[in-house]
């Protein structure tokens, strides 16, 4: 599994916030993809009555799951492909291994997948010296600069056209000033030969369909077609909840993705495969394999109150609109998925308790939740992964919080807990704010309160809090 | 004016409010006797319970839930000058209470009549047109940020706005990106200072870009938010709750 890094959100948080040029590139993210997303959602009739549905399917979907699985898993068997269950990342990327070592396979090309990232697939192959190389744009930038995925689907996001210079000119020679359309040559030339050369492919999955069987790939740049149709040996993998029951709800899964995803009607390449080539049809590969992961899923998927998350369709629109994804960025979360999504399902997926800053780095706003396209309720689950951090109802492993917020919790419970007790609390912060308030500001606050007064000054305490002025003057 | 206009309402004053914004309580009361509603005011009121609940601590809040049902449930109008607070009732009570169907049905019983403020004018008393002062001598521009409970929990998003509109003395210069969270987010402020500061600083860029004296939410919390980076920073633009601007305007 790749390396898990949660626990050190807030350093990476403030390298992010430090980085004048991540936060450049970051503060694009509202009017492009954000608005994007508004825009096609404004100009699609029916726009929330197809999140409704999709929701719906969803839901259902994943209720009844192992139904879809095995319908997905007999049908893609059906038309001549195989079907392999793999309980966690390592048994996946085995099964890969082993299919490769049989085939005798040197050369590698993948299709985006954050899964592969899940299970560090890359490495994996590159320890048993196959080489493996990304053909989605965004992805082979991160590849070559040796870096992971920033973003759902932008993974690049982060990085300015001079990065990309400076990443070329080193790893492949292109002039350091090269234009857009010159690195972009670069990368076909490059990846095309690989394209030609490789004797197995791995993609991931947008969606397969249950009822046929088919993998669904959305793509801008080709690289899933090329992918699916031109080395003899083609692996999907997909996470278990990639299901979707039928051919027609495609129509609403791809509406929706692709508008909340790039703000785009449709992409440029919707590649639909079920199975291997068949005896009629001039490409396509000899063999297809399709690899169910589930990789801590049945975690998501055993908690009612965190099913849902399992709905998620990958559009990254809730990084685009949260607010604390545009300031510290993908990499800050420590782990595959980031944003609202990856503070919901890293920290299950690897280690609750590792990751206990994800679930509390957020203000809540619910700007996730608007913009999810399966209406997923984030801010909920972000809620419930906070008490159960602090409770621990269900599972004591989760149990995390600090003794001094506790025992804060615990003086602040004890002041609101009557009128008496609340007259109590506000002479004694009248007399704690006595000799630092200036003009019914206070200016310095003493840690743990530090963090509000170096960015604000704190309002003093009434003297004359409302329920005395009620009393006196407004009491009819 | 409907002739089916409450008469009572309760007002739920929030501890923030009643601690260190009692003028924001007085303006709310001024604003709903000029509507002609009688306003009520149970002194034994303290807290929602929300800063516990979102913290994680749940069994804390309950106790604090527990009491505002058993405080309002017969009220036929609960009126609250913030959207976090009346969310933390409408909605989040439903979450802290999922798994006791006695409590889970009182709290969606009493979550039926709590209103935000600015929800309850437009919502229930159907305001549409403000008394204008005696002798008015208000001139103001404002900009509105819109509070992030109200929009997305409430659903929210165009009663506050109406009523700016309707208030005689005050032009509406809308700021960029007035829905974007101003990085309050309770205990979040303290300990994410780093990120909250920085999404604080975006907001307050799109507040002065505006060019409007004063910044009106409708909730305390992101005004004593909003207003504290004001302040430290010496930028004079006024933090004003919704309540207080209406007070203003109808003198």
């Amino acid at each position: 599994m790749a390396e898990v890094r949660t626990r050190e959100f807030k350093n990476l948080a403030s390298d992010a916030l430090a980085d004048d040029g991540v936060q450049k590139n970051l503060g694009s993210l509202y009017n492009g993809f954000n608005q994007g997303r508004l825009s096609q959602a404004a100009a699609t009739p029916n726009w929330e009555e197809m999140r409704e549905r999709a929701r719906r399917i969803k839901t259902h979907t994943i209720e009844n799951l192992d139904y879809y699985l095995d319908m997905a898993a007999t049908n893609v068997e059906k038309a001549g492909g195989k079907v392999f269950f793999a309980r966690d990342s390592e048994t996946a990327s085995q099964y890969i291994l082993d299919l490769a070592k049989r085939k005798g396979v040197r050369s590698v090309i993948k299709g985006k997948s954050m899964l592969s990232e899940e299970m560090d697939l890359n490495q994996r192959l590159a320890k048993e010296e196959i080489e493996a190389i990304e053909t989605d744009l965004g992805e082979y930038l991160v590849q070559l600069a040796d870096q992971t995925p920033y973003h759902i689907i932008a993974p690049a996001i982060h990085m300015s056209k001079s990065d990309v210079n400076d990443i070329f000119h080193e790893k492949l020679g292109t002039d350091p000033n090269a234009s857009i359309d010159e690195l972009a040559g670069a990368a076909r030339d490059e990846l095309r030969e690989k394209f030609i050369e490789a004797d197995m492919s791995i993609t991931g999955a947008n969606f397969v369909v249950a009822e046929t069987g088919t993998l669904v790939l959305v793509t801008n740049e080709g690289n899933g077609r090329m992918s699916t149709s031109m080395p003899k040996t083609h692996v999907a993998i997909m996470g278990m909840e990639k299901i979707v029951p039928s051919m027609e709800d495609m129509g609403t899964f791809l509406r929706l993705l692709i508008r909340s995803a790039t703000g785009q009607k449709i992409s440029s390449y919707v590649t639909m495969v079920t199975g291997p080539r068949t005896e009629v049809e001039e490409d396509g590969p000899e063999e297809f394999h399709l690899v169910i992961v589930d990789n801590g899923r049945s975690k998501l998927l055993a908690d009612p109150r965190l099913r849902e998350a399992l709905n998620c369709i990958r559009c990254g629109a809730c990084l685009n609109a949260c607010p604390v994804y545009s300031k510290v960025g993908g990499h800050a979360y420590g782990w595959v998925y980031s944003g609202p999504i990856g503070a919901v399902i890293s920290p299950v997926l690897t280690n609750v308790s590792d990751a206990k800053d994800l679930p509390y780095a957020s203000s809540l706003c619910g700007a996730c939740k608007e913009a999810c396209p399966v209406k997923i309720d984030l801010p909920r689950m972000l809620l419930y992964l906070r008490s159960e951090l602090t409770e621990g109802n269900t599972d004591p492993t989760r149990k995390n919080s600090s003794w001094i917020e506790k025992l804060a919790m615990k003086g602040w419970r004890l002041s609101v807990s009557n009128r008496t007790m609340l007259g109590i609390a506000n002479r004694l912060g009248r007399i704690a704010q006595w000799p630092i308030a200036r003009k019914g500001r206070l200016r310095r606050l003493p840690p743990p309160l530090s963090g509000w007064t170096r960015y604000r000054s704190f309002p003093s305490v009434s003297s004359s809090p409302f329920r005395s002025r009620w009393k006196k003057n407004i009491k009819p | 004016m409907s002739q089916t206009r409450p008469q009572k309402a309760s007002l739920f004053v929030t501890c923030v409010v009643d601690q260190f914004y009692p003028e924001i309580g007085e303006s709310t009361v001024r604003v709903l006797q000029r509507l002609g509603v009688d306003v009520e005011f149970n002194p034994d009121q303290i807290c929602c319970g929300q800063p516990a609940f979102n913290t994680g601590y749940w069994k804390e809040a309950r106790p604090l839930a527990k009491r505002f049902i058993e405080m309002y449930r017969d009220d036929e109008y609960v009126v609250i000058p913030s959207g976090s607070c009346a969310s933390m009732v409408r909605v989040f009570y439903q979450e802290l209470f999922h798994d006791d169907p006695t409590l889970l049905r009182q709290a969606t019983e009493v979550g039926s009549h709590v209103f935000e403020f600015s929800e309850f004018l437009v919502d229930v008393l159907g305001v549409d047109t403000l008394p204008k002062a005696t002798s008015p001598k208000l001139n103001t521009s404002v900009t509105y940020h819109e509070a992030c409970h109200l929009r997305r929990e409430l659903g929210a998003t165009t009663q506050a706005r109406k009523l700016i509109d309707a208030s005689s003395g005050v032009d509406l210069a809308e700021m960029d990106q007035s829905e974007v969270c101003c990085g309050f987010g309770g205990t979040f402020a303290v300990k994410y200072a780093d990120i909250s500061g920085a999404m604080l600083q975006e907001k307050i860029t799109h507040i002065r870009n505006s060019g409007a004296d004063a910044v009106v939410a409708c909730d305390a919390t992101c005004l004593m938010h909003i207003g504290g980076g004001l302040e430290k920073q010496g930028i004079q633009v006024r933090p004003q709750h919704l309540a207080q601007l209406l007070d203003e305007s109808m003198g």
